[in-house]
């Protein structure tokens, strides 16, 4: 593994806000002037995030609906700009690159969307989606285009022969995999994988995971990893990040997730995930739901579910603090003892 | 074992296209006991939420019961005539969807749907009916029911809204109740404080559940007896933990190692060859047999249902004896 991570954010975060019309900025402006109190209205999707991933490594990223894990992929693959922060890559701000180191940049990161039904477009030939973009970057030339294509179908485990077909005409894991094929059709480094293999049946996914396995050995290919679904992100990442409303909580080495999680909201997602060893069990729940992201609580944002909150939880935001080597949990616990 | 609750007998759904008779449940049989959960397991296009249509009696032609019977208390659900389904129907037998929303009414506050439902099927004063319907929403674990009695479905979250579908769907404390995915759409935590109520309630109130779902994860914490569908069929059934644990159809043990789990991390999952085939075009013989390892000529007939190990039902020529798992 080389020095230096492949990417690297700093400080970003992600707000989302009502955008406002003429008569809804005069109401706005008139009423701050009335001293009327104003309603807030941002949603913090994704909160002072602060993460790097090294080259080859798989990071699993998990979160319930609505912690922000989606939009954090966005602003990595380069489709979404932070409200605030840097997103690196090779050491460098994309932000600040100019436009065509940019757009070489971009084109190391992709991404794979969780709707194989929504990503692809209905009206373009699987030949055109997975080969557009290559021609276009001039990553083949033309008359290189046929082979090439080929072998890019092929890689992912697509027969060359259904170029010239539609999407409708494949099934939900073909269609994923031309998702994959289009990804990888201009050579990327990173690839950033949303929900991948969620909307798929268990045995079609276990084939999705096993290529994309497969594909990290051949092309070197470094991964994030996002998902629900514990087991999965279990099975492939080095590295495990617990998101919680907009912030991650807790960050470890995968087995240390597992086997030793620290922070209380990782423990309660642990006990809770339904295993296919542990039978006839007794189910236990932690109480509440996730609170909105547009008030979420003041402090530590878990501390109205946490079974160990102290009053200190609700007044000050834990750090994301080292307990252990390469293991990094944001629980006011850990300074105790 | 007791008197079954439901008694399912070489029940066959059709469905009659214009493109072909598609069998979407065809020769299946099970039954379940007072309190007893069955894991109906199967991926998209089994035929497990038909299965639970068929027995609620809500298939919608081109489909229809063409054969079989599924007994319930000495009658034959599929006999019944409409208006003695209704009668059954959200009151003996009960159903829960993947989506809530699919038993709620947008336009309609939450009262007025549960009061209806309490006096469809018990001759109750109104004011008897609210406190009924409050009594059910607080069993589900709904904070403060009767302010949630006025609100409506959108006002609640997800997995709010699933609670009281199900807490409409026990109103008369059903003897079956089918839950068809119900805690597919709802993250982990949810997920775990809906089944934290269903296995109570099943306890309680002696219901018997069939749990429809792919998820092998939250069957093998849940049910007591599984039972394995693939293209129409049930492949295998017995229970939980000998299905699991010794699978006998190559499909099951395909199934569960399919599954990424705790032991076999970063290793290749045995992954199933090829797709689930088109119901209008299954091969003859047995359906699985184009993507199964141990097929052979045997295969391209039908096989019918043996119990190669006592307890444990298979339709396979070759089922996987003294296989370890």
């Amino acid at each position: 593994m080389t020095a230096g991570p492949i990417i690297e954010l700093r400080g970003v975060s992600k707000r989302f806000g009502p955008t406002y019309d003429t008569a809804a900025r005069l109401t706005r402006a008139i009423s701050r002037q009335l001293g009327v109190a104003q309603k807030n209205e941002i949603v913090h999707a994704v909160d002072n995030v602060d993460l790097s991933v090294a080259r080859g490594e798989v990071v699993g990223l998990v979160g319930e609906s609505g912690c922000g894990k989606s939009t954090l992929g966005r602003m990595v693959a380069g489709i979404m700009p932070p409200s605030e922060g840097e997103v690196r890559f090779k050491d460098h701000d994309i932000a600040t690159l100019p436009s065509d180191r940019a757009r070489d940049a971009k084109l190391k990161v992709q991404m794979i969307f969780q709707d194989p039904y929504a990503s692809l477009n209905p009206r373009l030939r699987v030949e055109d989606i997975v080969g557009e973009a290559p021609l276009v970057h001039g990553l083949v030339k033309r008359a290189d285009f046929d082979t090439y294509l080929d072998a890019q179908l092929r890689r992912a485990g697509l027969d060359p022969s259904y170029r010239r077909r539609y999407p409708h005409q494949f099934s939900g894991g073909q269609r994923q995999r031309i998702g994959i094929a289009r990804a990888l059709a201009v050579q990327p480094e990173f690839l950033v994988c949303d929900e991948a293999v969620a909307a798929l049946d268990v045995s079609i996914q276990a084939q999705i995971l096993n290529l994309f396995m497969d594909l990290r050995r051949e092309l070197d290919l470094t991964y994030l990893f996002i998902s629900h679904d514990l087991g999965v992100v279990e099975h492939l990442s080095d590295r495990v990040l617990i998101m919680y409303l907009g912030r991650i909580v807790e960050s470890a080495p995968t087995d240390d997730v597992f086997t030793r999680p620290n922070h209380p909201y990782t423990q309660a997602l642990l006990a809770e995930v339904p295993r296919i060893e542990a039978r006839k069990r007794r189910f236990t729940a932690i109480k509440g739901e996730i609170p909105s992201a547009i008030a979420p609580p003041s402090g530590c944002h878990f501390h109205p579910r946490c079974p160990h909150a102290m009053p200190r939880c609700s007044q000050e935001t834990p750090r994301l603090r080292e307990i252990a080597p390469g293991h990094r949990s944001a629980c006011h616990l850990n300074d105790q003892v | 074992m007791t008197t079954a609750t439901l008694e399912v007998r070489n029940l066959r759904t059709y469905f009659f296209t214009r493109a072909g008779v598609v069998k979407a449940v065809d020769d299946v049989s099970f039954s379940i006991a007072r309190g007893q959960v069955l894991g109906l397991v199967g991926e998209s296009g089994s035929g497990k939420t038909v299965t639970g249509f068929s027995i609620i009696g809500l298939v919608d032609p081109p489909g229809r019961i063409a054969g079989g019977s599924i007994i319930y208390q000495g009658q034959d659900l599929a006999q019944l005539s409409e208006r003695e389904m209704r009668s059954l129907r959200g009151n003996r037998i009960a159903m829960i969807f993947q989506d809530p929303m699919m038993t709620l009414n947008p336009v309609l506050r939450i009262d007025t749907q549960m009061i209806e439902s309490v006096q469809a099927h018990a001759k109750v004063s109104h004011a008897e009916a609210r406190t009924r319907a409050r009594d059910a929403l607080g069993m589900v674990g709904i904070p403060s029911p009767d302010e949630r009695l006025m609100a409506y479905p959108h006002q609640f979250s997800g997995g709010m809204r699933q609670r009281v579908a199900i807490a409409i769907a026990l109103l008369h404390h059903p003897d079956l109740l089918i839950a068809d995915e119900p805690t597919t759409a709802l993250d982990v935590t949810i997920q775990a404080q809906i089944l934290v109520e269903v296995q109570k309630l099943a306890a309680t109130y002696g219901t018997g559940l069939i749990w429809i779902t792919h998820d092998l994860s939250v069957i093998a914490g849940l049910a007591d007896e599984i039972a394995v569908m693939y293209a129409g069929r049930i492949v295998e059934t017995g229970a939980a933990d000998t299905v699991l644990d010794r699978p006998l159809h190559p499909y099951t043990h395909g199934l569960i190692g399919s599954v990424p789990s705790r032991n076999r991390r970063g290793e290749k999952l045995r992954q199933i060859p090829g797709t689930t085939p088109s119901l209008l075009s299954l091969p003859p013989g047995c359906a699985f047999r184009t993507r199964c390892p141990r097929a052979d000529a045997a295969c391209e007939q039908q096989p019918e249902p043996s119990q190669p190990m006592p307890g444990q039902t298979t339709r396979c020529f070759h089922p996987l004896l003294a296989v370890p798992a």
